[in-house]
């Protein structure tokens, strides 16, 4: 079975499917996510599907597997680069890829994780009365 | 119903693996290409492929594809026959209700791909297993 690479790239952890998956290298690449968010404490996520001609209901579910898991370790995942003809057989299929934040491009991908990294620290200080407020 | 008449001897493949989900998904695509269908229109048929390959190994026990061209006058298309002699579908309007599902999926295998078709036939008995036929047409 081949498996999908996992690269660190600063506290983002980079899933760029290049291969066609079988189910079982896509349930594996949900593994071996859980395990490296919680071995690196990274806390951003980004799936490059650029290079994937289909998304069925199999792949979507890992998704939004992914997504949720991640979510429950602290991490914010976001899909990038579905190409046009795959978003509208998604849509037509009737897969909706809930909970799954999704951007045009790696770069924008990081962009959404920093900022959504950075209103996370904010709420913290605002909850914790004893820490300065931050300045506006 | 099925229209227009098949040109030339159907590729098959067997279908006993995950790994032969992803032969069925490369076979469906060449054979999309070469009868010319848009990019969208083979991104919808070999997705539809892959959920019913899918449904073949998962509920069927295993069986075979078969890809055909068709042609019907002015326009080509794709034919794939997906066969198994699995249990068969109970309740056929019931399996093919979004969201329905026996085997822990998301139930839009079915009735998802059945949208994604121009034409889409059920056989399905207890005895026989089950025998779809979807056609997708150039346009």
């Amino acid at each position: 079975m081949e498996r999908v690479p996992i690269l660190k790239i600063g506290d983002i952890l980079l899933v760029s499917i290049q291969l066609d998956m079988s189910d079982q290298t896509a349930v594996q690449l949900q593994e071996d996510l859980a395990e490296r968010i919680v071995a690196t404490g990274c806390h951003g996520v980004i799936i490059d599907i650029t290079a994937l001609d289909i998304v069925d209901s199999f792949v979507g579910r890992m998704l939004s597997t992914i997504a949720s898991i991640s979510k429950v370790l602290d991490a914010e995942t976001v899909v990038v680069g579905m190409r046009p003809a795959v978003a509208i057989t998604l849509v037509e299929l009737g897969l909706s890829l809930n909970g799954i934040r999704t951007a045009l491009n790696v770069e924008r991908g990081m962009e959404l994780i920093a900022a959504a990294r950075a209103d996370e620290l904010d709420h913290q200080l605002d909850d914790d009365p004893d820490a300065e407020t931050a300045t506006p | 119903m099925t229209t227009g008449v098949d040109l030339g001897q159907p590729q098959a493949q067997a279908v006993r693996s995950d790994e032969d989900v992803v032969r069925v998904r490369q076979l469906v695509r060449t054979v999309a290409v070469a009868v010319k269908l848009s990019l969208v229109d083979q991104t919808k048929v070999v997705t539809a492929a892959s959920e019913l390959a899918r449904n073949t190994l998962v509920y069927g026990g295993g069986g075979t594809v078969e890809v055909t061209t068709v042609e019907n006058g002015r326009r080509k298309g794709v034919r794939i026959v997906f066969a198994d002699s699995g249990p068969g579908i109970a309740d056929l309007d019931l399996a093919l209700t979004d969201g329905y599902t026996t085997g822990g999926g998301l139930g839009l295998g079915l009735s998802g791909s059945r949208r994604l078709v121009d034409e889409f036939e059920i056989d399905t008995s207890a005895e026989t297993g089950t025998r779809i036929t979807v056609t997708k047409w150039s346009r």
